[in-house]
């Protein structure tokens, strides 16, 4: 039984990890239609970003040795690539192909991808870098009294659930109460429609991708504070997909409920369905519960009913 | 000035609905094909035959098959490499298990044993469409990738998923020279491309296109969605499975199911993408860019003299890559066949501007 | 003087709702068969939900629609169309990446037989067939006269045609009843002359009958043997031209209540 927990525990804290990466899909196809596939590759870029600043910094000006100043600083350098990239992104690419069906846009996003790969490597390296924020890494042992032995939680998981928590609350908070989050939703409803009533595109745009970037950012640092930054990371974020799926394309709710839901499920049949198919399920499960679920509910968990009109 | 069809009228409807119409068109297929069959498996150097025509030709095809899910049909699938891989088990299954099966029958099964699970996975798309489509296509892509790991009776007993086959004939004709591999590949081709054109302009195809433009009013002049959908996923899969048989047994001669995996179902679709949605010709001229790409990208810094090292080479091929997609998506989304459609046009005015 | 049958098509208290509006409550009328029915009405008055219902496209709430004795609580479009039923689309739902041609094949689907397997390999029998619904088609193209556009995608010619091509799939289909859907909607006079005249000669020449939602009341008056009136969803009117145009809610609905 407490082992049940922990895996779930476990799944909780995997799915967290999920949902913020799910969390940088839903805010730039809400606000520009688009389907960033590369939030996976952005993932990894900001990732190494950062692993290389902080260790840079110091190298750089040896006055600012001391790990925490480092740490901040290597943060908003990486920060501001990702905003350097959101431009970039904007200018080239997205302002020429905003009237493309879908699947242009999707393609265009899949090139995205395999550029920033290249990049980040040929920038930053492609060794397996370490990222230390100052994460405690030793576990904590809980409810000693109602199970044996207590329950084994992590504790740097802890920590990254509580910023992840915190992260979504400031972004719904954006969203909903501020004029510029309003803007991004008009956006997100009718680009011509925005546009004419002078809310400005590819401002908005940047601040959308800017936004992705930063929550790709935060997820990379703490996805590779635990397990170090490296290629397959952007691999394993292509799991963010069927969460997406689950949870809704245009709902912020949805990538949390559906991240939770997939690193739970994923975690659970690994250890009580896996041994029965051969093991190794995880690779396929999140995508074909995504597939099931949606043949149940087309729009997921929370996504809008598409209606056609004749 | 170009004008070709001067001069060419059509007084039956069979005559005006004929693959090539015009005359000029013919002349120019016939000698096309006769320079593939004949000059070149004679003249062509044996690294390009085998390193370049032969993987050209089994992409052509895998890519053709893609296209009439995506370009015809209007069905995005992520999962292209899961059917090729599909093919490409059952046909080693087959070779392995039923003595002396003939190697194009053991290809066709494993082309049908694709449609099975192509239309198995086709189902969704009777209730999902775009974009979820295409992550739920992802669910067949890893599944598959998996089952060819774990499954024993997929891979026969190999234990990593990793198979291999030799000594291949085709009517007592050993396949092993780079020329007779790829005259094999290119009868493949050339075959699928006549059938595939066949079904694109009858009403099968006209049914596909009607599901891609709007199906609400295709079920109102009564096409079935369910008909549509699911064939179009049977036969996309059966040519896809055709060519990935093709690409473990003739190209790779021993592969594993990484030869299968994601990367291959981007690089097929970003074939069809380029090469044009929705043209048969778009397959050939999609193939054909991407499996030169990298080989040109590999070439150039040598050419600057860049001192470049391998892996270095490989991130600058990948930036390249992305950037050039994009572009293309900029450019012409119709992709090179629509390019090619334009220049003609273009010619018959030559050299008036409009 | 066309003769005018038994009722083909019976629509009794169809409602349709989406979410909290009522789109057409409990809507009652009937179609004979060879007539000419017009359904006319304001702006959202539920005209294109009337057909939609009809069509299968949209499910009625309540209600039930019978045609040829057969009573439906809920249409399936292709089961209508293989009953008889067309109809052109008030928004033109045309296959954009397709030709003339071949969009008003599509409208022949119902009528082809030869299967996959034939039509890949184009031989004989499939090529025959082929042909013999471009022959069909042909003469469609020929009676809307559009023939220098055959092969033009459709997504470039100007909207008059485009309409045109919309009732030549729908005519494809060898209806017995054909709903048109504002066929006249946009068309400047000519084109309007060209319109009726393509209605009168389909009811005449094949008696096929026409169900057809107009706002132009000069056509309406003039064409149809029947007129019924619908104003936010409901039933006001129901009869000969001349008895709709002379009823006081109907004119009221199009002209506003006097306060």
């Amino acid at each position: 039984m407490a082992f049940f927990i922990e895996t779930l525990i476990g799944g909780l804290m995997a799915g967290m990890l999920y949902s913020l990466i799910a969390l940088g899909f839903v805010l730039i196809y809400k606000a520009s239609g688009v389907f960033n596939f590369a939030q996976g590759a952005m993932v990894l870029f900001a990732a190494l970003a950062m692993a290389r600043f902080a260790e840079w910094i110091p190298q750089w000006v040896p006055a600012l040795a001391n790990p925490i100043v480092a740490n901040v600083l290597a943060f908003a350098l990486a920060l501001g690539v990702m905003v350097l990239v959101a431009i970039a992104v904007e200018k080239l690419a997205l302002s020429r192909l905003v009237n493309q069906e879908g699947i242009t846009l999707l393609m265009a996003t899949l090139g995205f991808t395999y550029f920033l790969d290249g990049l980040g490597q040929t920038l930053f390296g492609n060794d397996i870098y370490k990222i230390d924020v100052g994460m405690p890494k030793d576990p904590v042992i809980v409810a000693e009294s109602l199970f044996q032995g207590g329950i084994l939680i992590s504790k740097e998981d802890l920590y990254s659930a509580l910023i992840a928590t915190v992260l979504v609350a400031l972004l719904a908070l954006f969203f909903q109460k501020t004029a510029t989050g309003r803007a991004l939703r008009a956006v997100a409803d009718d680009h011509q429609a925005a546009q004419s009533i002078g809310i400005p595109l590819s401002t908005i745009w940047i601040i959308v991708w800017s936004v992705a970037g930063f929550v790709a950012l935060v997820a990379g640092v703490i996805w590779g504070s635990k397990l170090g930054v490296q290629f397959s990371l952007s691999l394993v974020a292509l799991k963010a997909l069927p969460v997406v799926i689950l949870g809704g394309l245009t709902s912020i709710p949805g990538a949390i409920v559906g991240g939770l839901v997939i690193g739970v499920g994923e975690k659970l049949s690994e250890i009580y369905i896996g041994p029965m198919l051969g093991g190794g399920i995880e690779i396929w499960f999140a995508y074909v519960l995504a597939l099931l679920f949606l043949l149940v509910r087309p729009q997921g968990l929370f996504g809008e009913k598409i209606i056609d009109r004749v | 000035m170009f004008y070709r069809e001067a001069g060419q009228f059509k007084s039956t409807y069979r005559a005006d609905q004929q693959i090539l119409p015009i005359r000029q068109d013919r002349v120019a297929m016939a000698l096309l094909l006769l320079t593939a069959f004949v000059i070149v498996p004679l003249t062509a150097p044996e690294y390009l035959l085998r390193a370049i025509l032969v993987p050209f030709l089994i992409l052509s095809l895998a890519a053709l098959g893609l296209n009439i899910l995506v370009g015809y049909c209007g069905q995005i699938s992520l999962g292209t490499g899961a059917f090729m891989a599909v093919g490409a088990y059952a046909a080693y299954n087959a070779q392995a298990r039923i003595e002396g099966l003939p190697l194009i029958v053991s290809l066709l099964l494993g082309g049908a044993c694709a449609t099975v699970v192509g239309v198995i996975f086709g189902v969704p798309s009777l209730r999902i469409r775009g974009l979820y489509l295409a992550v739920a296509t992802l669910a067949a892509q890893f599944f598959v990738d998996w089952a060819a790991l774990r499954l024993r009776f997929v891979t026969n007993g190999s234990e990593s998923g990793s198979v291999s086959v030799s000594g291949l004939h085709v009517f007592g004709l050993p396949i092993e020279s780079p020329a007779s591999k790829y005259l094999l590949c290119l009868s493949f081709a050339v075959v699928f491309a006549l059938l595939a054109k066949n079904l694109v302009r009858s009403g099968i195809g006209r049914e596909w296109m009607a599901m891609r433009d709007m199906d609400v009013a295709a079920a109102v002049i009564g096409i079935r969605p369910v008909h549509a959908k699911l064939t179009a996923f049977a036969v996309s899969a059966f040519i896809v499975g055709v060519a990935g048989g093709l690409w473990g047994f003739v190209h790779l001669g021993a592969w594993e199911p990484a030869a299968f995996n994601i990367d291959r179902s981007f690089q097929l679709l970003f074939m069809v993408i380029i090469g044009g949605l929705g043209s048969i010709s778009g397959g050939f001229l999609g193939a054909a860019f991407i499996v030169l790409l990298p080989i040109a990208l590999e070439r150039l810094p040598q050419l600057l003299h860049l001192p470049v090292s391998t892996a270095m080479s490989s991130h600058l091929t990948s930036m390249v890559f992305g950037v050039l997609i994009v572009f293309f998506l900029i450019v012409e989304p119709h992709g090179l066949a629509r390019l090619w459609a334009t220049a003609k046009e273009k010619l018959r005015l030559w050299p008036f501007p409009h | 003087m066309r003769r005018v049958g038994e009722v083909i098509l019976d629509v009794r208290n169809i409602s349709v709702q989406f979410g909290g509006v009522k789109a057409l409550s409990d809507i009652s009328f009937d179609v004979r068969e060879h007539e000419i029915r017009a359904i006319i009405g304001p702006n959202g008055a539920g005209k294109s939900s009337m057909l939609n219902c009809i069509n299968g496209v949209y499910q009625p709430s309540e209600g039930a629609i019978t045609f040829r004795g057969q009573t439906f609580r809920h249409m399936n479009s292709r089961q209508v169309a293989q009953m008889g039923v067309a109809r052109t689309f008030q928004n033109l739902a045309l296959f954009k990446g397709m030709s003339v041609l071949d969009n008003i094949m599509t409208g022949r689907n119902l009528h082809m037989r030869r299967n996959l397997l034939w039509q890949a390999l184009r031989w004989g029998p499939a090529e025959r067939e082929e042909i013999a619904q471009r022959e069909k088609v042909e003469r469609i193209i020929d009676f809307l006269e559009i023939q220098a556009y055959r092969k033009t995608p459709v997504g470039r010619l100007p909207y008059g045609l485009q309409k045109r091509v919309d009732l030549g799939r729908a005519l494809a289909m060898e209806p017995q009843v054909l709903l048109l859907d504002e066929p006249m909607a946009g068309m400047n006079v000519e084109e309007k002359q060209d319109m009726c005249r393509f209605i009168l000669d389909v009811n005449e020449e094949f008696g096929t009958t026409i169900v057809l939602i107009e706002h132009d009341m000069g056509v309406v008056m003039d064409i149809s043997d029947r007129v019924v009136v619908l104003d936010y969803g409901r039933k006001i009117g129901d009869g000969a031209p001349d008895e709709v145009r002379a009823n006081p809610d109907v004119i009221r609905a199009y002209l506003g209540t006097q306060h």
